[in-house]
């Protein structure tokens, strides 16, 4: 299969089931709840080594937002419910309510709940308070600037990480400019985020190491620069690769973020797109290049 | 749905009964009613002073097919009179009381204790309501297109505790105390509210869209209330101005109101509000935000 003169690998994206969670952070201003969700996002890009995987969803307009007011939606990826209480605990207290003028709601209707704001709130040192409004209690904790409003719980779902595909590229530039129009287009599907940065990992590892105190390292059959001393999966002529990793809220939109970034990637330049998987045996979700392209 | 209709009869013929003469007619409600057939609902007791009498002594009972069915939502839709020469109920008490589901609709004005201690449903009255509407409601909706009178959602002389979830809505004015004791739940009148309104409040929201009446949140704990056409006088002593700000939580509580259809102003969503805490002479967290029209 080919598009655009792109050779489409015969091979799936490996994915594994998680836990998902979307704040929802609004702010005075598109700038300051952009901030806050770039904060909460950072250093957030492997479950393995951050405690999540995060990034931001896309813009929410004023007139959509749970007060009016311009927000941005985010996505957070762990585990378990247990790393959910864990990190959504650290990055709402860290980064949104330290965030002058930011709001956190819970974005939604989850499987199960977890307690962020109903924890928080002792940070308001007693003269916190609970409003309750159709079922969704809020806690206003005061704050030097006025208050910080977060919501009481925070729904998370069954969700799905390490959905990817990797652009084989004749030039790192080329490979680069493929990569951004495809995390560009797939910015535009809903329920999915790139926890990457710039939505693009260029470290792609595999799971043996030659060390043994190292559980990951460097994906030698990809390294353009080891081709001759290793067994490389490159063909001629590729001298560059990215990958794109997805989590999503659910299959159809990873399937769909896969479908949408590879068409997108499919540019001058580029001479192969794959995908990253372990032979079928340790992945819960399998994403065939060439079925979703169909 | 199954729907039933009652409508005052004028006159009873030959047992010396004034049907415009106060009765108690708490079993009309949504819950007494589901699963009986028209001559049963028709054999419900009302009290008519120390007299029992039935619903079909006083009204003229019109049940749908579907009356029988138990799983059917119950609508009951009252009216004054046969011939819609009279929209006076409110000689007729305890509409609603205790009931959990269903929806209770009345042409007219109506007696005291409309919906008291209810728990879920709705009631729509288009027309007065008298005292103690929704007292110790602890769930569900009352929403009253004229005035309400005095002791709105509040507590019962000797509890402890009187409105304690739910919502009442009013389009008109609402008399004096009204959500005294409020433990949860939110009343919004969009006219003008008498004197003592939330007084001994525990929690919960109280809105006025008119001028909020003088003692307002005397012997208050906690709670919210908020004044959005200003108040009548200065607050109390005993509550201590804090500041000017804009509370986010009421941005998103206004903006709710404004999806049920109630007249929010985009500057009563963007504007400041003077925050008075108190009652001091109590727990002293409660507040009255009083919009600033400066």
């Amino acid at each position: 299969m080919q598009i655009n003169g792109v050779e489409i690998e015969d091979t799936f994206a490996e994915a594994f089931k998680m836990r998902g969670a979307r704040l929802i952070i609004t702010a005075v201003d598109r700038r300051w709840a952009m901030t806050a969700a770039q904060v909460t996002t950072g250093f957030a890009t492997s479950v393995i080594a951050c405690g999540c995987e995060a990034g931001v969803e896309g813009p929410i307009p004023a007139e959509e937002s749970p007060d009016g007011r311009p927000g941005v939606s985010v996505l957070l990826f762990t585990m378990g419910p247990k790393g959910m209480k864990d990190q959504l605990m650290r990055r709402v207290g860290q980064c949104v309510m330290t965030c002058p003028t930011t709001a956190c709601f819970n974005g939604l209707e989850g499987e199960q709940w977890v307690k962020i704001g109903g924890t928080l709130r002792y940070f308001g040192d007693g003269f916190q308070i609970s409003k309750l409004l159709e079922g969704r209690r809020f806690w206003r904790i005061p704050v030097m600037e006025g208050e910080f409003l977060v919501e009481e719980r925070f729904g998370i779902k069954k969700a799905i990480g390490g959905g990817n595909f990797l652009i084989l590229g004749q030039s790192a530039e080329a490979t680069l400019a493929a990569a951004e129009q495809a995390v560009e287009a797939m910015r535009q599907v809903r329920g999915v985020v790139m926890p990457f940065p710039g939505g693009i990992v260029r470290s792609g590892s595999k799971t043996t190491s030659k060390y043994k105190f190292l559980r990951a390292s460097t994906n030698t059959a990809y390294c353009p620069s080891v081709r001759r001393q290793t067994d490389s999966a490159l063909p001629q002529g590729v001298n560059s690769v990215l990958e794109i990793v997805i989590d999503g809220l659910d299959e159809e939109a990873v399937g769909e973020a896969t479908r949408v970034g590879v068409r997108a990637a499919c540019q001058p330049g580029v001479v192969r797109i794959s995908a990253g998987n372990y032979g079928g045996t340790l992945g819960q979700y399998q994403f065939h290049l060439r079925e979703l392209l169909k | 749905m199954s729907v039933t209709r009652l409508c005052l009869k004028d006159r009873v013929a030959g047992r010396g009964i004034n049907p415009r003469l106060p009765v108690e007619a708490d079993s009309i409600s949504p819950d007494r009613f589901a699963g009986l057939s028209q001559e049963e609902v028709a054999t419900l007791p009302i009290l008519y002073g120390r007299r029992r009498l039935t619903v079909g002594d006083l009204f003229t009972v019109e049940a749908d097919a579907a009356g029988t069915d138990p799983d059917a939502a119950e609508e009951i839709i009252i009216e004054a009179s046969v011939d819609g020469t009279s929209d006076d109920l409110s000689h007729v008490k305890r509409i609603g009381q205790e009931m959990s589901q269903g929806r209770v609709t009345i042409r007219g004005d109506v007696g005291m204790h409309l919906g008291a201690r209810m728990s879920g449903g709705e009631i729509v009255v288009h027309g007065d309501a008298a005292a103690w509407a929704g007292a110790h409601m602890a769930g569900g909706v009352i929403r009253v297109h004229g005035n309400a009178g005095p002791m709105l959602g509040a507590g019962y002389a000797g509890e402890k505790r009187g409105m304690r979830g739910g919502v009442i809505l009013v389009d008109g004015d609402a008399g004096p105390r009204c959500g005294e004791r409020m433990r949860r739940g939110m009343i919004v009148v969009q006219g003008d509210v008498g004197e003592f309104a939330g007084a001994r409040m525990i929690a919960g929201s109280l809105f006025a869209f008119g001028a909020l009446g003088a003692r307002a949140g005397a012997g208050m704990k906690r709670g919210t209330i908020v004044a959005l056409g200003g108040l009548d006088g200065d607050p109390l002593p005993v509550f201590r101005y804090a500041c000017a700000y804009s509370p986010t939580f009421l941005r998103y509580y206004l903006l709710r109101l404004r999806a049920w259809g109630l007249p929010v102003r985009p500057e009563h969503i963007e504007g400041l509000y003077r925050r008075y805490v108190g009652d001091v002479n109590t727990l002293g967290k409660g507040e009255i935000l009083v919009y600033d029209q400066r």
